[in-house]
């Protein structure tokens, strides 16, 4: 999403090989940071291929990490009593390895899907990862102007998590809250920066409380409680539920956020919609973004430009 | 008539903002800006009344902003707060609008054809012979003319969608009028706001800005003019005074 | 008595030009310190307990009241307070009562907290205008939702609520019982709170039958005594509320004199007339937290389920683990009633020497239940101490759900905190049961103040929620981030949870 532009990003679903969880990891010292790294995924499972990603010099991009790829099958025997072991084990590696801060940071853990991210302007950091060079059908594209933190590589949007992820556009006042309760279900808020947070509470009530993308985003945005007040029966009733449980997942603050996993992007604003959000569709294709003029640069012929009500979320499926 | 043409494509909003002030101070008195897509501040601050920018394309946020004079007419949608604190002139939009449409509009005339997003006409405000107007053809989202101070807002519903149907409608409004084509529920109005309906005097002070309205659109007035409106106006021009104690 | 007079705790005097002889403070003065004689008023002193009733209906402002008009050699260690106290044991030989909250010197952690506001990068909220919501629902919540997946699309919610109580503003009013204070305060403050959309606490005297039409905004207390506790008592309240313990007196019951025990309290709370009424120390049900499970479970059996229960102990050490205990009984709420919490009679030494200040246990509770995942499964009420709104945006921030407040309340009634509640005789007709005094509490102005208080810190809340770029108290509630540590020392600040300021 536009703004000055200093740390972009993008994200690519559809790259890589699907069986394996695929780990980006930014290592500070390949010398010095990786043996750690890949005797901790022994540990927990095989480490099936592993590679430097490809990058290409560029005149204002300083490497000040070497961006290392994994493809990892995790052992889940070794979580017997998770009933998604796999998602389980990854999501503890990349936790612990997150918060050890020891020259190594997971930045991209899912299956099918690959992030890219450095600190520069985006044309050099697509330059430097040779960005056209990878095919896919879902992507997420991000410039961070740089508040709580300044520019890093680790900082920059999308966060992921697993298949999750997140770019986001604001600032959550309400991150205090979220990061307490999300903290307490064992995630790991490490990246000094408020947007994380909605990965994990993505990958919280979606996978392991079973929400509909649709009643997540109710969860995060809910409807305030005079319009569920007046709301017929039953749907006060669900309504009423979800915020009393999720309360503490609530987002406040000006936000827009997409969030995308393997079968669905899913775009929404903050309840009284104090950021921008456009959307617009071109045959099967849809788009998100926080300007129209963004959408028509990539694609001049898009239609059903709208934008979405605040705390409503626009939702693309993929239909294979 | 003088026409200036300018091709924006791939043109920063300071270049190109550079471009239109030359013109004017050539004399150029039509300008017309090709391939906008995206450039934010076109006509900011830019004065002239006998000028006209024609915007062919999507222009970004702050369209005409602090602008004093011009007439710019867009061809296309316009992105947040287009005629944002702008003073004299007109902006005529051939689209919808994004969030905050007219923000602190002092003078002069937004019309926008279809919609505008959130908090449309936010703290619009009117001073002397100064009163901003804003003329949406569509529909307006939550929070319309909010802080509203002066000025004047209508909003038309036209093509069948229903003009209001969000909250915080002159959510404390403490100057000017909304007026709206058809009912408002009152669960919509905001704090401070009340609502009545328009009289046949009220009716007749708008006529001649939706002609106006309707002749930019190639629109036929008729059916607007035999319309009922609501008009929602301050309750009180100090929503404030109850709220503080001394220590 | 070798020990002799000790000084005057306070010294009123009249000044005669200004004084027009009309008498008001002669019949104002429940304690005896004026005295008509002829035209000329006399002055006892010793009496005086500074309720300022006499300076506040002196239609001629000539009555001054000085406090400790004569020095002792001053000294870092041996205070007056602490001189006094020992003057009057050694008279006594017994243990000193005292009134209202902690009266010791301790730092006030509220007070080195600072809240924060938006600048830039995001936008603080007008609560006038937009939307702000401090609706606040108390009791049990889901720790996640289960749902079917209808053909049509629609969901059904299959996990069934609990019921909760909805308030409209995190301030309810604590539990302050018919006996400790009188029945013309209660009813002000039940006027008050359903006029309001909140509650207030019966606490442990019984429900007086005058106070039957507010039933819906009162929460009924069972304690160790179970004065005034029958089903129907349970069934009239919207909640029901076990006390272990109070802020003002931890680890001790409670004992109203059989003096004070007149036909009206002795009819409520289920006792003969003039007979003491003990609460013992613990309930004699509850030797542990299995028991207290038992208690719980007990209370909404009898009641079919359909009232939330809260558990209110006193702020001490380990609260964090008993609070993560009551979490787990079937209780809806956890009251933490901190040390600086008001009362109307406890011994000197509780008051001012057991417990901790409310701020650093609901923090501490906060913390223990989502170190456990439970947090939001269970409401925090916080009490003990709560001033004004910037204290209950402070408390919510550590973590509590909403607040109980009581010495403020009493205050918006009149109360001059003098702190002399346990003699009976307060002016203002609060802490008495003398009809006399009674009378001068009228319900229906002093519901009005009351209303007022509760109102003008709501506005201010919603204030500082729109400064903050927060419109839902969810997301104050907890929200460490948005406090500040000014002059905090570390290891407070570990507790805390917060930054120091400039961090």
């Amino acid at each position: 999403m536009p703004g000055n532009v200093r740390t972009p990003c993008a994200l690519a679903v559809g790259v890589c090989q699907k069986d394996y969880y695929a780990l980006h990891v930014f290592f500070d010292n390949i010398r010095e940071n990786k043996t750690a790294i890949d005797i901790l995924l022994e540990k927990w499972g095989t480490i099936v291929h592993d590679e430097q990603i490809k990058t290409y010099e560029q005149p204002n991009i300083r490497k000040v990490h070497t961006p290392w790829r994994y493809f990892f099958r995790p052992d889940r025997s070794l979580m017997p009593k998770s009933t998604t072991p796999d998602e389980d084990i990854v999501t503890h590696l990349v936790m612990k390895v997150n918060a050890e801060k020891n020259g190594a940071l997971i930045f991209s853990s899912g299956k099918n899907l690959w992030v890219f991210k450095a600190a520069g302007w985006p044309e050099d950091v697509a330059n430097f990862y040779r960005i056209e060079d990878y095919k896919g059908y879902l992507w997420l594209a991000h410039n961070r102007y740089p508040t709580n933190t300044s520019g890093w590589w680790g900082g920059a949007h999308p966060f992921n998590l697993l298949n999750w992820s997140v770019v986001h556009n604001g600032e959550i006042t309400s991150y205090g809250t979220n990061r307490r309760y999300i903290e307490s279900f064992g995630y790991k808020c490490t990246m000094y920066t408020d947007t994380e947070v909605v990965a994990y509470l993505v990958d919280l009530l979606v996978r392991k409380h079973g929400l509909s993308e649709k009643l997540a985003v109710r969860a995060l945005a809910p409807p305030f409680w005079e319009e569920i007040d007046r709301m017929p029966p039953k749907e006060q009733e669900l309504n009423r539920a979800i915020r009393l449980t999720y309360g503490p997942a609530l987002m406040n603050g000006p936000f827009a956020i997409c969030v995308a996993n393997e079968n669905a992007l899913v775009g929404f604003t903050d309840r009284i919609k104090l950021r921008p959000l456009v959307s617009g569709e071109s045959g099967d294709r849809l788009y998100i973004s926080s300007e129209e003029a963004a959408i028509r640069t990539i694609d001049p012929d898009v239609e059903n430009i709208t934008m979405p009500k605040a705390g409503e979320p626009v939702i693309g499926r993929v239909y294979s | 008539m003088t026409t200036v043409r300018i091709d924006a494509h791939r043109l920063h909003y300071t270049p190109l903002n550079q471009k239109i002030r030359a013109a004017i101070a050539d004399g150029a008195t039509e300008i017309i800006i090709d391939n906008v897509l995206g450039q934010r501040f076109i006509g900011d601050g830019v004065r002239g009344d006998d000028v006209t920018i024609t915007v062919n394309g999507v222009p970004g946020g702050d369209l005409g902003m602090f602008m004093s004079g011009p007439t710019i007419i867009v061809h296309g949608n316009a992105d947040h707060a287009p005629g944002n604190t702008m003073d004299k002139g007109k902006i005529i939009i051939h689209g919808s609008a994004g969030d905050a449409v007219a923000h602190s509009m002092r003078g002069g005339r937004v019309y926008v054809r279809d919609n505008i997003g959130y908090r449309g006409g936010i703290h619009m405000k009117q001073y002397m012979e100064k009163r901003p107007i804003l003329v949406v053809g569509g529909a307006a989202r939550a929070f319309l003319g909010e802080y509203m101070a002066g000025g004047l807002l209508i909003v038309l519903g036209l093509n069948g969608v229903t003009p209001i149907s969000e909250r915080g409608v002159g959510s404390g409004i403490h100057g000017g009028e909304i007026l709206v084509r058809g009912p408002v529920d009152e669960q919509h109005l905001g704090v401070g706001a009340k609502q009545t309906p328009a009289t046949e005097e009220q009716k007749a002070m708008i006529k001649p800005i939706i002609e106006d309205f309707a002749k930019q659109f190639n629109l036929d007035p008729a059916p607007l003019l035999v319309s009922d409106y609501t008009r929602i106006s301050p309750a009180s021009a100090r929503p404030f005074a109850n709220k503080y104690t001394w220590e | 008595m070798s020990i002799g007079s000790i000084p005057f705790k306070f010294k009123v005097s009249i000044d005669p030009d200004r004084c027009m002889s009309c008498g008001r403070c002669v019949e104002n003065c429940s304690y005896g310190v004026f005295k008509k004689e002829g035209d000329d008023i006399r002055i006892n002193s010793r009496n005086c307990v500074a309720c300022h009733r006499c300076l506040a209906f002196c239609p001629r402002d000539a009555i001054d009241i000085e406090e400790k008009p004569n020095d002792y050699r001053s000294h870092p260690l041996w205070t007056r307070e602490v001189r006094e106290a020992i003057f009057n044991q050694a008279k006594t030989g017994k243990i000193i009562l005292a009134g209202m909250g902690n009266a010791k010197p301790y730092p006030v952690i509220f007070d080195r907290l600072v809240l924060d506001a938006c600048q830039v990068t995001n936008p603080s909220i007008d609560p006038l205008r937009e939307p702000m919501e401090l609706r606040t629902y108390i009791g049990k919540k889901p720790s996640s939702l289960k749902l079917k997946q209808l053909p049509d699309g629609e969901v059904e919610l299959i996990t069934k609520l609990t019921p909760n109580l909805q308030i409209e503003t995190p301030i309810m009013i604590g539990h302050m019982s018919y006996g400790a204070i009188s029945l013309n305060a209660q009813i002000a403050l039940a006027k008050a709170v359903s006029r309001i959309g909140t509650f207030m606490g019966t606490g442990e005297g019984g429900l007086h039958e005058s106070l039957y039409p507010y039933q819906k905004n009162m929460i009924v207390q069972v304690a160790s005594g179970r004065f005034g506790v029958d089903i129907n008592y349970l069934e009239r309240g919207a909640a029901i509320e076990i006390k272990i313990g109070q802020g003002a007196k931890p680890g001790i019951g409670g004992h109203l004199p059989g003096e004070k025990v007149c036909a009206d309290v002795s009819c409520t709370r289920m006792i003969p007339e003039g007979s003491d009424a003990i609460s013992p120390a613990p309930h004699h049900d509850i030797y542990s937290i299995e028991d207290l499970k038992q208690l719980v479970r007990g209370l909404k059996e009898a009641t079919e389920w359909k009232k939330p229960v809260f558990v209110k102990i006193a702020a001490v050490h380990n609260s964090a683990a008993i609070a993560a205990g009551i979490a787990r009984s079937s209780a809806d709420a956890v009251v933490i009633d901190g040390f600086r919490g008001g009362t109307g009679a406890a011994p000197r030494v509780f008051r001012d020497h057991v417990g901790i200040p409310v701020e650093a246990a609901v923090a501490s509770v906060d913390a223990k239940l989502r170190q456990q995942g439970i947090r939001n499964e269970v409401s925090i009420i916080a009490s003990g101490g709560i001033r004004e709104s910037a204290d209950v945006a402070k408390i919510i921030c550590l973590g509590a759900d909403a607040v109980y407040i009581g010495t403020s309340a009493l205050v918006a009634m009149g109360c001059r905190v003098c702190g002399t509640c346990y003699q009976g005789n307060c002016a203002w007709g609060i802490a008495t049961q003398k009809p006399e005094l009674v009378r001068r509490l009228d319900p229906e102005t002093n519901s009005v103040q009351v209303e007022n208080l509760i109102h003008g810190w709501t506005l201010e809340l919603a204030e500082l929620m729109g400064a903050a770029g927060i419109n839902s108290i969810e997301s104050l509630r907890g929200n460490r981030d948005r406090l500040r540590g000014y002059m905090l020392d570390e290891g407070l600040m570990e507790v805390l949870d917060v930054k120091t300021v400039g961090a």
